[in-house]
């Protein structure tokens, strides 16, 4: 596998989009095409579905919106540290009440502001590659 | 996200038009959340194209009472409309003294009622507006904020307005401690529609082609 500069992992990782909206999920997959165009991208439009996704395996970094019907995407990520405690995960919203920034934090997520950019996009990839890489060599 | 019977608009332009909203408002509610000290719960929201009896009776049909009270203010650009943050009447005091602080006394709240409204819904409304203007880069003219009081009739228009098509963009909004509600909605008429559908498509595009974010 050839690397490409900007990969600092050298891996290429399966990233799960989680957004009720399409146009939502297409502005994030354009954006992960300029920036990790070597990743994998799976989508899915609610909770349940993500959580599927997650389940089915293969998953190692995840983008989830917040308002979302049914499930918002808070309740999301609670669920998903029951199992996994490490995965990197960002809140992606343009809800930047304090309160669902510190309730990301809390579990452990970062939160990427809404509309998204690619460097916001970008600084959460490069840390969580980081943080993949450094798990790796742990083990 | 929820859509209903928006006759007129793809299912593509549909969706669209809801995440453009919802980032909109999702903005307008962090400012409202600042001026009032607690979190703001939004609902998901609804992007319809009804006329503006079917508007009015949405309006009135999530709200404690028939009263209502609303900050109003026009748009004009490529396309144009009208901005309202809504409130029951009954909250409109509570929700002003909230906002310019628990010290002050009724008479002097009730001094500052107009006012405060005015001001209140003209941060909401930009915050909103001005996300959506730069979102879609078309800039947007904004007119002053009107408070208006009434039903959803006065607001949007009864009987007579009833072949009266708009795009009728709304969402719920709530906060807990105070059990503050309201909504944001965001009205626009034919014409209008044809160019805003224009411009969503030209957006869709470029995200698309990913120059979305080259030009920014």
């Amino acid at each position: 596998m050839r690397l490409k500069p900007n990969d600092v992992s050298g891996m290429n990782y399966n990233i799960l989009i989680v957004d009720d909206s399409k146009l939502a999920r297409m502005v994030v997959t354009s954006a992960l095409r300029r920036l990790r165009p070597d990743w994998t991208v799976t989508e899915a439009t609610s909770g349940d579905e993500a959580l599927a996704a997650v389940k089915n395996g293969g998953i190692q970094i995840a983008l989830i919106d917040f308002n979302m019907p049914g499930m918002d995407g808070l309740a999301l990520v609670a669920k998903l540290r029951q199992t996994d405690k490490a995965m990197p995960i960002a809140v992606v919203s343009a809800n930047l009440q304090d309160e669902i920034i510190a309730r990301a934090r809390e579990l452990n997520a970062a939160f990427v502001g809404k509309p998204l950019t690619d460097e916001a996009l970008g600084a959460f990839l490069t840390g969580a590659t980081l943080r993949l890489r450094n798990a790796n060599h742990d083990n | 996200m929820t859509i209903e019977s928006a006759d007129g608009l793809t299912e593509v332009e549909e969706d669209a038009l809801a995440e453009i909203a919802n980032l909109g408002v999702s903005r307008a509610a962090n400012s409202l959340r600042q001026m009032l000290g607690e979190q703001v719960f939004l609902a998901v929201p609804k992007v319809q194209i009804v006329d503006r009896q079917t508007a009015s009776a949405l309006v009135g049909r999530g709200s404690h009472s028939s009263k209502l009270v609303a900050v109003q203010q026009s748009f004009d650009g490529p396309f144009a409309g009208k901005a309202l943050l809504i409130f029951p009447e009954a909250q409109s005091l509570e929700l002003v003294r909230t906002i310019v602080g628990e010290q002050h006394s009724l008479e002097d709240v009730i001094d500052l009622e107009q006012e405060a409204l005015a001001e209140t819904g003209n941060i909401i409304l930009n915050a909103c507006l001005a996300t959506i203007a730069n979102l879609l880069r078309r800039p947007m003219h904004m007119s002053l904020p009107a408070v208006i009081r009434g039903s959803g009739e006065t607001l949007f228009g009864g009987p007579g307005a009833k072949d009266n098509l708009v795009l009728f963009l709304y969402i719920d909004f709530r906060t807990k401690a105070r059990d503050i509600q309201g909504f944001i909605a965001l009205l626009m008429d034919l014409p209008s529609i044809t160019a805003l559908k224009t411009i969503v498509t030209d957006y869709i595009r470029n995200v698309e082609l990913g120059t979305d974010q080259a030009a920014r």
